[in-house]
């Protein structure tokens, strides 16, 4: 039987601010369908690693993948497409649009794809409806509570149902009960539609919601514990 | 904590008698209650039958011998399995690893792999507890998040001790000295 094709893929990746190094060599692979939290304290390149992987940034050399193509390779605007259609984010600050309500922030990544309002809408719902927050999907995105702004995040995210995501200290703002109904949101539902979730935090409480473990230290892969429980 | 196994860790560094060991064990680890002398010749005549130290030298006075204690090869193979094994992973396990790491230091075995399996062990056990979260009843949920948070207490600590190492590693070899 052959081997699975990694969801996501770092191979030898480097990346440079100027004159300091952020990557020194970095390679990863998460698997179809799992969740990876990625750890390290702050300055250890776990956030760099992940815009790579998302073409967000463009690594000086090595190579990113992630839902089967590589981001490296591709010009900015073909980066955007891929990730609009083939990618979810979430952010530690939900970067949903402030005047637009929860629903209309939802329905944004069907309708950027060509989806109609109408059939966008009942989409959008059905998600806000499943993460209890369709009691105020009418109002606008910087008059709701920040873990209703959070979990209209992770819909938004993952509304087109796409392969992959990824999620920044997706709940680096939140209170602990908010933090784990958020990650409990995001985690159910990738692997409902089989999403690979790449997670990057700080946190051990977060990253023990992962099905696996990995940390990063002064830009490279610390060594991986013998233990995965 | 395990008293014995700490005090078997603390006859490593040099041959003592009951009254010197009792001395560094409160100095490294008994910060409130001194340990009482009973239970230093207690445990050395415990490690005597059990092979992990003998008797080096006896020196008879006016009171009672002062017998001096050796710790034997099996002895060092106790310490070496204690201080490399992880401790189970409960609330309260905290103690024994400030022991483990501290014993490490003064050793010279590698404090960063006791801490690096804890956090190993801590981090299973927090995996496990996350996972039974969702079939959790109202009270089991309680008394999940009560271990989780102390887990995660346990975790920052290893986490700061880990960045500290150097600095307690002076510490303890100068004061050892």
């Amino acid at each position: 039987m052959s081997e699975p094709t990694p969801a996501v893929e770092a191979r030898d990746i480097h990346l440079s601010y100027g004159q300091t190094p952020a990557l020194r060599g970095v390679s990863l692979a998460c698997w179809p369908g799992e969740s990876v939290a990625l750890m390290g304290p702050s300055g250890s390149g776990k956030s760099s690693l992940l815009h790579c992987l998302a073409g967000v940034l463009k690594p000086d050399s090595g190579s990113a993948t992630a839902a089967g193509a590589r981001l490296d390779a591709m010009s900015e605007r073909e980066r955007s497409q891929h990730r609009l259609s083939q990618i979810g984010m979430v952010f530690q600050f939900g970067n949903l649009i402030p005047e637009l309500t929860l629903l209309e922030n939802v329905m944004l990544p069907l309708q950027l794809l060509g989806e109609r309002a109408t059939a966008a809408r009942p989409r959008a719902l059905t998600l806000l409806d499943r993460l209890q927050i369709a009691d105020v999907s009418g109002r606008r995105a910087g008059a709701v509570s920040g873990g209703q702004a959070q979990r209209a995040a992770v819909a938004r995210a993952l509304v087109h149902t796409p392969p992959v995501v990824f999620a920044d200290e997706p709940t680096g703002a939140l209170d602990t009960v908010s933090a784990d109904t958020v990650l409990d949101s995001l985690l159910g539902l990738a692997r409902e539609i089989g999403s690979t979730v790449l997670l990057v935090t700080h946190e051990n409480r977060i990253a023990a919601h992962c099905d696996r473990l990995l940390s990063m230290r002064d830009g490279a892969m610390a060594p991986q514990p013998a233990v995965t429980g | 904590m395990s008293t014995s196994q700490a005090l078997l860790a603390l006859l490593e560094s040099a041959p003592a008698h009951g009254y010197t060991l009792k001395h560094r064990y409160d100095q490294h680890f008994s910060r409130v209650t001194p340990l009482a002398f009973g239970q230093v010749y207690a445990a050395l005549s415990r490690f005597e039958q059990q092979g992990l130290a003998k008797v080096v030298e006896v020196e008879s006075g006016s009171g009672p011998d002062r017998r001096r204690y050796h710790i034997t090869p099996d002895g060092v193979s106790r310490v070496d399995a204690w201080v490399s094994q992880p401790e189970r992973p409960t609330s309260y396990s905290g103690s024994t690893l400030f022991a483990k790491v501290s014993v490490a230091l003064m050793s010279g075995r590698s404090a960063e792999r006791v801490l690096e399996q804890q956090r190993d062990a801590h981090m299973v056990r927090m995996r496990e507890l996350t996972q039974r979260r969702h079939s959790a009843s109202p009270a089991d949920l309680l008394a999940t998040t009560f271990e989780l948070n102390h887990l995660d207490a346990d975790l920052r600590w290893i986490d700061e001790a880990g960045r500290r190492l150097e600095e307690l590693r002076d510490d303890m070899v100068g004061a050892a000295r």
